[in-house]
């Protein structure tokens, strides 16, 4: 036997899609550590068990037989934000409670992810001109899915938590495109604001936020 | 159940030398209200509780209403006869004066009778100004409800209500300054202004986002001498 014989590479070519999904129909499961690990996340995406508004009703409602968040393994809302993965913040976040929010969040541990769920957590909604409501909770804690609606049926809230579990199934768990929680150079607290004379202080946190730049066309 | 005037002439009989007034609703509700001196106003507060005929047991309701300054501009219409030509018709000649009405605070009461289903019956009591001699008898002693609702006027109007056993800020937090409720409250400049056709925001847009220079919508108007909207 001569060496000549043997191929020049040894390295086969990474099974597509496809292939895996013929193999997986025939009981052979070929994965790799990436895919479980998002898979593993992405459905077991345990809730916070926290409301602020009437979005926390369809939140309940979501958790309930009729909607049964349930099937899509979110079914276990904590009472604790220790044991939570994702802070679901369903409805307006005023001023005064805003700093509860941002320490709930700090409280949680990674990988951790936020939904606005409605209006007000989007952007304070109808109140968005009030004085003691928060423009969106985007500004102070990163958010990964919108819902909108006002509020939002419980329908709206499952189709966020797909999108949620698409992300998550879309992570890398190593390289420059890895998540916050996979890398050493990103922060994961973010500051709590201190209550000021007029407003919070600061009034966002700019890591997180910056105000659009809008062009007025008249 | 009586009428405001009925109560009025009744506290008067009872509380000599106190200051009550009848503010008219022209509505057609027709609520008219009793406007308290502050002297009196406990005395009377617990009068209108106790008495036989009227029992006002709740207190359902208690307002804070922002009075500004206003500027009121009175004509007023005289005819003056021409000394020179008495024959003449009289000229009319018409003055127009104006003063300042001084802003004042305000808190409406608005009291009902559980035993004897009536009501309500309105009480105003009204501070000296907006801004420094803005105390006023508090009612919570009278009627245990009103707590938290002073607290809120107080809160949101700057109202100080002497007497009340917790007075403290209830929806905002306690290093908060302003009283976002008064009409001349500025609002901190914390969100984009979006360009939207509402009239303050819109003001308010302008001031933040400017039109570009050589904005290319805006000279093409001009050469065509079209008026801008």
């Amino acid at each position: 036997m001569s060496d000549a014989a043997l191929p020049e590479s040894v390295t086969p070519a990474p099974p597509t899609d496809a292939q895996r999904d013929e193999l997986r129909r025939h009981g052979i499961l070929l994965t790799s550590l990436q895919e479980l690990y998002t898979w593993g996340n992405s459905n077991s995406v345990w809730p916070l068990n926290f409301g602020l508004a009437c979005c926390a009703i369809e939140m309940i409602a979501a958790s309930m037989a009729r909607f049964d968040i349930a099937r899509f393994g979110s079914e276990v809302f904590r009472p604790s934000p220790r044991q939570a993965d994702l802070l679901i913040v369903s409805g307006t976040v005023t001023k005064k409670m805003a700093p509860q929010v941002i320490r709930l969040w700090n409280q949680m541990p990674e990988p951790k992810y936020c939904i606005a769920m409605g209006a007000c957590a989007i952007s304070g909604g109808p109140f968005k001109q009030g004085y003691n409501v928060l423009k969106g909770i985007d500004r102070f804690i990163p958010v990964d899915i919108y819902i909108p609606g006002c509020p939002p049926r419980p329908e709206a809230l499952l189709h966020g938590l797909m999108e949620l579990q698409k992300k998550i199934k879309g992570f890398k768990i190593s390289g420059p495109d890895a998540p916050r929680h996979l890398r050493d150079d990103q922060e994961c607290n973010c500051p709590v604001p201190e209550f000021g004379e007029h407003d919070l202080e600061p009034p966002q946190n700019p890591k997180v936020w910056t105000a659009p730049t809008i062009v007025r066309k008249e | 159940m009586e009428t405001a005037e009925q109560i009025r002439d009744r506290l008067l009989a009872r509380f000599s030398g106190a200051e009550i007034a009848v503010v008219t609703n022209p509505g057609a509700a027709a609520q008219h209200s009793l406007l308290i001196g502050h002297a009196h106003a406990r005395a009377i507060a617990e009068f209108l509780r106790d008495d036989a005929t009227l029992k006002l047991d709740q207190c359902s309701n208690v307002t804070g209403i922002d009075w500004p300054e206003k500027k009121i501009t009175e004509t007023t219409k005289a005819t003056v006869p021409d000394p020179a030509n008495p024959t003449a018709p009289p000229k009319v000649v018409e003055t127009k004066t104006e003063r300042v009405q001084p802003g004042y605070l305000e808190v409406v009461y608005h009291l009902y009778s559980i035993a004897l289903r009536h009501g309500p019956v309105i009480l105003r009591l009204r501070t000296a100004n907006r801004t420094d001699q803005v105390t006023v008898p508090s009612l919570t002693p009278v009627w245990r409800a009103c707590e938290f609702q002073e607290r809120e006027a107080f809160d949101l109007y700057g109202i100080k209500f002497d007497g009340h056993p917790d007075l403290r800020r209830i929806l905002m937090w306690d290093a908060f300054k302003d009283h976002p409720m008064r009409k001349d409250y500025v609002e901190p400049d914390d969100y984009e202004w979006e360009p939207t056709p509402h009239g303050a925001v819109h003001e308010k847009a302008k001031a933040h986002y400017p039109v570009p220079a050589a904005a290319p919508v805006a000279a093409a108007a001009a050469t065509e001498g079209g008026v801008k909207p």
